[in-house]
């Protein structure tokens, strides 16, 4: 049925695919599969982040700029132009989707093919802290213009919508990745605008997210003390800086990032000594008490990918559905079986995965110790 | 969506990603029509399967339920062959939910008659506010485990877990099981961990009593998934019960209903 209809209250919808080969997939696939659980969203924001899709241009940081008006283009160059070589830049092709102006003016969407210039780091800046400066400055300082993606082989795709009208303006088809992430969204607390729709992303890590971040407040003054400024008026965009800030900048490992995200209960840490799980029990607690202000609270499921796979993950006590699968080196995520089963029908396994437990799913020449961080 | 009649009064829709209202709005249009059996292929998610029905009719899902399968069920006999996803019997009345597969989150929320049996796992939040009065009793029987917060809140009715698929090492169930709960029974195949339980309840052995009635019960179940009572019966049961009447009665009850005796 075509939805000119009403929407009834649902939550997001969040939906992911990662080929453990680094096969590439055609984003049809996520596109069926996101727009499978249309009914999750209300049409106010929709969004993919694909990786692999710019295999000729893979050394190059890759910015993805959405801009209120085509003006504010020679602003975002000239910041750019500050710190890198620009090798490419060019608009993002887009479709005539006629629905969607129905709701807003989509803005303009632009990317830069970028390589760091030797001169422009700071004391003690890597290139990494270089692209997220810069990121930092576009989105604060230059009026009306955004960067929605930033990291290499990588893009994000995203505005107000709903999934299947997004994915057909981005033309989401035509890209082939081996990693895919998707969101639909229905917004409760925050803005649907643009740039408020998922994936949220920062260098190459990428974030789709279904529920609230109660802890936003805690989070966002946590991460602001290191630099990152939350310009996007929603909860989710805290997450990423998050991981950023675990994962590259203080090298956790995987499993200490997300038993600091989503923490176990101080009863359930006291647990893990009583069974003589004494490492886990010391460990536990140092994380709890040393990134107490990085964990999440609130109910939420949320895909993370990065370069080397996909992390998906629930609040603590599942307050979100959250459902993966796999099949040969394909592992599928969502927040509804159904929007798997309808891009792969007989998948080997499927299984509804428990609150706080992350389902890991790199690539296959990835080991779970080596992708502290980045490049 | 596809239509055919296949039989006397049983039909067959072929759905795919048709949107669930024409889904159901063509099953209720069918059995307004007289059909007794309609058969639902390609189900990608549809979701409030069996809803606005009353009376015995037969609906076979096959593919994956959508959310809230059988909701505010009165009366229809529901079978699904393969998965089911969250909300399976919210707020059922009357009828029969058998699902082939596993089933998602808070399953027989507020469930208040019918029987539900599930043949693999379930998630989260199962059988939470599950309530009974006089002869309006709901079952709900799960072959497999059940997540964190299995009948929290519950106030009434039959909740049985048998982790008939558990492996050595796995919890049956999960933390806060029957927390807050203050009617109804829950009975467990093995053991509850104490850690997991909620301070509202007791753990008893099953008595006699228990023992006829979870056979009774069981036989339904049994017949549904072809597994012996007898087999089911191997093991041990663990009975969990409240020990307190009613603790929120007076929780959202008016001022005038306290105050003449009528709400205790």
């Amino acid at each position: 049925m075509a939805c000119g209809c009403y929407s009834e209250m649902a939550g997001c919808g969040l939906a992911g695919i990662v080929n453990r080969d680094g096969k590439k997939i055609s984003g049809k696939f996520i596109y069926d599969s996101i727009t499978a659980m249309k009914e999750r969203g209300n049409g106010m924001g929709a969004g993919y982040a694909a990786y692999g899709i710019y295999p000729d241009l893979a050394e190059y940081y890759a910015f993805h700029v959405m801009l209120d008006d085509l003006d504010y283009e020679s602003e975002v160059n000239a910041v750019l132009n500050k710190s890198f070589k620009i090798v490419k830049s060019e608009m993002i092709p887009t479709k005539e989707v006629p629905s969607l102006y129905k709701k807003t003016k989509p803005p303009y969407f632009y990317r830069y093919f970028v390589e760091p210039r030797d001169d422009a780091r700071l004391p003690m800046e890597s290139e990494e802290d270089l692209v997220v400066r810069t990121v930092m400055t576009i989105n604060d300082k230059v009026k009306g213009a955004y960067v929605i993606s930033s990291g290499k082989n990588m893009g994000a795709f995203k505005g107000v919508g709903h999934p299947d009208e997004i994915g057909d303006f981005f033309e989401i088809k035509e890209y082939e990745g081996y990693i895919w992430l998707a969101h639909t969204r229905f917004p409760t607390n925050t803005p649907g605008w643009w740039g408020g729709a998922h994936p949220f992303t920062l260098l190459d890590w990428a974030i789709v997210h279904n529920g609230e971040i109660t802890s936003y407040g805690t989070n966002k003054r946590y991460v602001e003390m290191f630099g990152y400024r939350c310009t996007l008026l929603t909860d989710t965009e805290v997450a990423a800086y998050l991981f950023d800030l675990l994962f590259r900048k203080h090298r956790l490992p995987i499993r200490a990032v997300f038993m600091a995200m989503a923490a176990p209960f101080w009863k359930d840490i006291e647990h893990y000594k009583k069974v003589g799980l004494e490492k886990i029990y010391e460990m536990a607690k140092m994380i709890r008490t040393v990134y107490a202000s990085a964990m999440l609270n609130g109910p939420f499921a949320m895909l993370f990918a990065f370069k080397d796979g996909v992390i998906g993950f629930n609040d603590r006590i599942k307050l979100r559905p959250f459902v993966a699968a796999e099949k040969g080196d394909t592992v599928y995520m969502a927040s509804e079986e159904s929007a798997i089963r309808v891009i792969c029908e007989t998948p080997d396994r499927v299984w509804m995965p428990k609150a706080g437990e992350p389902v890991i799913a790199l690539l296959n020449h990835c080991k779970e110790e080596d992708v502290c961080y980045p490049a | 969506m596809e239509v055919k009649q296949i039989g006397d009064g049983v039909y067959e829709i072929t759905c795919g990603t048709t949107h669930y209202r024409e889904v159901n709005a063509k099953v209720r249009e069918l059995v307004n029509a007289g059909a007794q059996k309609v058969i639902l292929k390609e189900v990608y998610g549809q979701r409030y399967i069996g809803t606005g029905i009353k009376g015995k009719v037969k609906i076979e899902v096959h593919g994956t339920a959508g959310n809230d399968l059988g909701i505010f069920l009165y009366g229809p006999e529901i079978e699904v062959f393969g998965n089911a996803q969250d909300g399976v019997g919210n707020t059922m009345r009357d009828g029969k939910i058998v699902v082939r597969g596993h089933a998602g989150d808070v399953c027989g929320y507020g469930m208040r008659g019918g029987k539900v049996y599930v043949e693999g796992d379930v998630g989260y939040r199962v059988g939470i506010h599950m309530k009974g009065y006089k002869n309006l009793v709901p079952t709900f029987i799960v072959g497999g485990k059940a997540g964190n917060f299995f009948g929290e809140y519950m106030a009434g009715g039959i909740l049985i877990l048998l982790g008939l698929n558990r492996k050595p090492g796995e919890d049956i169930v999960g933390d806060y099981c029957a927390t807050g709960m203050h009617g109804g029974v829950i009975y467990v195949r093995g053991e509850v961990p104490k850690r997991y339980l909620g301070k509202e309840v007791k753990v008893f052995e099953p008595t006699l009593e228990d023992m006829k009635l979870l056979t009774e019960e069981l036989k339904g179940f049994s017949e549904a998934f072809n597994i012996p009572v007898d087999e089911i019966l191997s093991e041990p049961f663990t009975k969990i019960v409240p020990v307190s009447a009613r603790p929120y009665g007076r929780m959202y009850a008016h001022r005038w209903g306290i105050a003449t005796g009528l709400i205790k």
